[in-house]
């Protein structure tokens, strides 16, 4: 192999929208990996002209035009119904709602928990980095116990606050039959990917609400250079947000 | 093809709502989103029992700013949609109308108002003027139609879908508890039959490389000056249509008028039957209503009003229809009173008695 080619850049995605890379997201966000494994899913699915993918407010916004397919940012916490609308509207689309702890346990709580508990055909992605990321490093509903941010300035005190919110473990409480419902952490990509491709295929078999949390890292807010990223989502987050499968819809015999 | 759910013409004695529903089906509409409200209620009620027979759908969100952006998605999917609400519901829903409007999203919404805020008087008003008309975070542009009998009701809910698509500018049916609850005979007719074209929906999402391009729909900018560039843009483009949308009605409103009264409305009928008595006397009183409230008859009102030694505002709010008056009267000499009656019905007879108590 020549030096040329041993130096090329790994092969892009092909739902990737190139004029859009690079990417906008700050170096080491966790967002920049599971945007990755959607469009790797998309691609090895072959649901490119299916998708209708939808951002919420936050720093998910910054993918509203991340992949060549058709797209919708919305507002904060309202992704949630308007890719039910889409889907209702038209059953044949994929709806992909990518969100943030924020805008899916925060202000959009009450569309996250009728969507599963309705057991819409739509599928979930919301990246868990324990802060507001977009808005400067506010506590998040998934803020650790102590976790220092600008509006828990002396760390999170979950006497006053409750504790971190457990989205997987109520998703997966409220939905019925035919949901798909796993926390991944992009420390483990290849597993992560897993479940953002099994949440994908779970809607193209029309079975049931499709939801992944994936624990990722905000380095900017958080403060923290590569190794302590990394090492926080591993260990901090990781000890109390159990990564892993927690609804899988029955094989069919 | 199901079969058309109204065909030639029929005669009917129906309440409000119920002829909204009608008139959707007639309209051919897909989907209706909604989330419990009086006085709106019996439009779902009667959108679901005829929905199935049709082949059209509905779905019960868990409120109101789930029904309005799951409208937005259903009509991104390009179909036709709607949804209905009123009063708190209708705070609710001015977020995802502020994202219709901004992403130029062609959604309908009856508006059944009610008296607010409050919970109880749960009837009428004419409080939600403001609200529907300017509500939302940006400019507010909208088109609102503010029909006054069971008859318009059927006419401009169908006009209302035509208008959202052709110009993709969100729609209002401005309506309130009397016109929803009570009953009125009223023509139901197929549109297509009479000769009105039915604009057809267009898919924005979820047909991928079919329309031959992906396309990303976004009210996320990057700079101050990009929000202006487009808001200025859409403002002229509103700006250039609202001719052809704006509709207002005169009655008796020829030569010169010792009082003009203007209304909107359900108001509008008593202020009809007001003008009556006048002109059975011979007295020169004639009424203005604008039919669309936004964009405002602001040239043809300005064109009236001159010709009338006093105007009369009369509605049931505390001048929001005046706002829009005298906005649009703004440096024009002319002697203005009002008649506001928040949250109440207004009577023929208040209206004469008011207009006997300033006419010189
Ligand atoms: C109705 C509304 N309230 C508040 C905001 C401000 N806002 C923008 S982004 C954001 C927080 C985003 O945090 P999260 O959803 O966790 O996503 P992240 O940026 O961390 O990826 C907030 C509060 C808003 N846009 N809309
Ligand atoms: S602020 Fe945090 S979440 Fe947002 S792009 Fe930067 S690192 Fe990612």
């Amino acid at each position: 192999m020549s030096v040329e080619e041993k130096s090329l850049p790994p092969k892009l995605p092909k739902s990737y929208r190139l004029e859009s890379k690079p990417h906008k997201f700050c170096p080491g966000c966790g967002h920049g990996s599971v945007l990755r494994a959607i469009a790797e899913s998309i691609d090895e699915l072959g649901i490119q002209d299916k998708v209708v993918y939808g951002c919420d407010i936050g720093c998910s916004l910054l993918s509203w035009d991340f992949f060549n397919v058709d797209s919708v940012q919305a507002h904060h916490g309202r992704t949630t119904p308007v890719i039910t609308g889409i889907k209702r509207a038209n059953p044949e689309v994929i709806g992909i709602a990518y969100m943030g702890d924020g805008g899916g346990y925060a202000i959009g709580s009450q569309h996250l928990v009728n969507a599963a508990n309705r057991n819409e055909k739509i599928t979930v992605f919301l990246v868990n980095n324990a802060n507001y990321g977009m808005t400067g490093g506010q506590m998040a509903p998934t803020t650790l116990p102590s976790q220092k941010t600008e509006t828990s300035p002396y760390g999170r005190d979950v006497e006053l606050t409750g504790q971190p919110f457990l989205g997987p473990e109520m998703v997966a409480a409220i939905t019925s039959e035919g949901a798909y419902v796993a926390r991944g952490t992009v420390s483990n990509y290849i597993q992560m990917k897993k479940y953002v491709k099994k949440a994908l295929e779970n809607q193209m078999a029309g079975k049931g609400f499709s939801f992944v949390e994936i624990l990722a890292g905000c380095p900017t807010n958080w403060r923290t250079d590569a190794k302590s990223t990394w090492s926080y989502i591993e260990n901090d987050m990781a000890n109390y947000f159990k990564v892993g499968e927690y609804k899988v819809p029955a094989k069919e015999e | 093809m199901a079969a058309k759910p109204i065909q030639g013409e029929k005669r009917v004695f129906m309440t409000g709502n119920e002829v909204i529903a009608w008139a959707a089906l007639a309209a051919q509409v897909d989907v209706m989103y909604g989330y419990p409200i009086t006085p709106q209620n019996e439009i779902m009620h009667y959108w679901t029992r005829l929905a199935p027979k049709h082949d059209k759908t509905f779905l019960q969100t868990e409120d109101e700013l789930s029904a309005g952006f799951t409208t937005v998605g259903g009509v991104l999917a390009g179909r036709k949609c709607f949804t209905a609400t009123a009063g708190p519901g209708n705070t609710l829903m001015q977020e995802p109308f502020s994202m219709a409007e901004m992403m130029r999203i062609p959604v309908v919404a009856v508006i059944q108002q009610r008296g607010g805020p409050s919970t109880a008087t749960v009837i009428y008003s004419q409080q939600e003027v403001t609200l529907t008309t300017f509500g939302g975070n940006g400019e507010g542009h909208r088109i609102v139609y503010s029909p006054s009998n069971h008859q318009e009701l059927f006419d401009y809910t169908i006009k209302s879908f035509n208008t959202a698509w052709k110009y993709r500018f969100p729609t209002f049916l401005l309506g309130d508890g009397y016109q929803a609850k009570m009953r009125e005979p009223l023509v139901m007719y197929d549109p297509e039959e009479r000769g009105i074209e039915l604009v057809k929906p267009e898919v924005t999402l979820g047909n991928g490389m079919e329309k031959g391009k992906y396309n990303h729909v976004r009210n996320t900018f990057n700079t101050e000056e990009e929000l202006y560039e487009i808001v200025t843009s859409m403002e002229e483009e509103y700006q250039r249509v609202a001719p052809e949308i704006i509709e207002h009605q005169e009655y008796n409103c020829e030569g010169e008028l010792d009082v003009l009264v203007i209304a909107h409305g359900v108001v509008s009928r008593a202020a009809q039957a007001a003008i009556n008595l006048f002109s059975a006397e011979g007295k020169a009183v004639g009424h203005f209503r604008p039919i669309t409230l936004r964009p405002f008859p602001t040239n043809e009102l300005r064109a009236t009003a001159q010709r009338a030694k006093k105007i009369l505002i009369v509605e049931s709010a505390v001048g929001q229809l005046g706002k829009l008056v005298k906005e649009a009267l703004f440096g024009l000499p002319i002697d203005a009173d009002y008649l506001y009656r928040p949250g109440v019905g207004i009577t023929s007879d208040e209206i004469v008695e008011k207009v006997n108590s300033i006419r010189k």
